[in-house]
């Protein structure tokens, strides 16, 4: 069955790329590898039928958001992490703090699997319920953001802004305030 | 056709790949892009739950959360860039000033 395989495939894909991203010490390969990630992703929400999010996905995440990570770990020459320091340094080295965090790690997966055994019982496949075409249509889509989100939507105009202009302040160098 | 608890068990690994990149990392790009993958668990579950509904409302959500997303990773990677200036170091060990 081919849409298992794909979903199979890409899962897999996303789940393995991430899990190298914190693998790694060298924060250029991390940012490369979370684009492969990202490119399954999108994979899986065209099996969605959201394409319109898979391709907001590849252009949004993998195209700007990333080229700025990019940018950055460039232009700061990176640093890469010293094991040496990690293994003197981390906080999770402190016995009792590691066995705190041990306690919330355990905590958060018991939560995420109590959370998926309530959601077990809803074996139903998804886009069952789903009416075909006007799900998934980039139109319908459209028409929902500019009326019933219309408020949303503005406000999100006005956190880029507030964003744009605290990324440069917060970015510019001291002393030259002329 | 795929049950939906599939695509929440793959979400439910991946914020968890997140949490766990945020916590052992020592290196603030790595730990940004553990958040990075965090909002993408969340994502998927949001379109995910949307198509089992049958409406628009989670792939537009996820709009947001894109939009968001940007707005967090320009502020931070400033934030990243004006410490380092100030330190020389990504180790979030070597920001320490306001603790107590």
């Amino acid at each position: 069955m081919p849409e298992t395989f794909i979903f199979y495939a890409f899962s897999a894909m996303a789940i393995i790329a991430s899990t190298l991203v914190i693998g790694q010490r060298n924060p250029m390969y991390s940012v490369l590898l979370l684009i492969a990630s990202f490119g399954a992703l999108s994979a899986l929400y065209i099996q969605l039928n959201a394409p319109f999010v898979a391709v907001a996905q590849i252009i949004i995440y993998a195209g700007a958001i990333m080229v700025l990570f990019l940018f950055v770990v460039m232009l700061l020459n990176a640093p890469r992490e010293d094991a040496a320091e990690w293994d003197r340094s981390h906080p999770l080295q402190h016995p009792n703090i590691g066995r705190f965090g041990a306690l919330l790690a355990a905590l958060l997966v018991v939560q995420l699997a109590w959370a998926l055994t309530k959601v077990s019982e809803l074996e139903t496949p998804v886009g069952a319920r789903a009416d075909g075409a006007s799900v998934g249509s980039v139109l319908e889509m459209g028409r929902i953001l500019f009326t019933r989100h219309t408020f949303a939507f503005e406000a999100t105009s006005v956190l880029i802004l507030v964003a744009m202009v605290g990324a440069v302040v917060l970015a510019r160098r001291e002393g030259s305030n002329q | 056709m795929i049950p939906l608890s599939y695509y929440l068990i793959v979400s439910a690994v991946l914020f968890a790949i997140g949490t766990a990149g945020v916590f052992l990392r020592r290196n603030l790009i790595t730990i940004l892009l553990s958040i990075e993958i965090m909002l993408n668990a969340v994502n998927l579950s949001f379109v995910a739950f949307g198509r089992y509904a049958g409406d628009l409302d989670g792939q537009i959500i996820t709009f947001f959360v894109m939009t968001v997303a940007a707005a967090e990773a320009a502020v931070g990677l400033a934030l990243i860039i004006a410490l380092f200036r100030q330190r020389e170091s990504l180790n979030p060990d070597a920001f320490t000033s306001l603790k107590w």
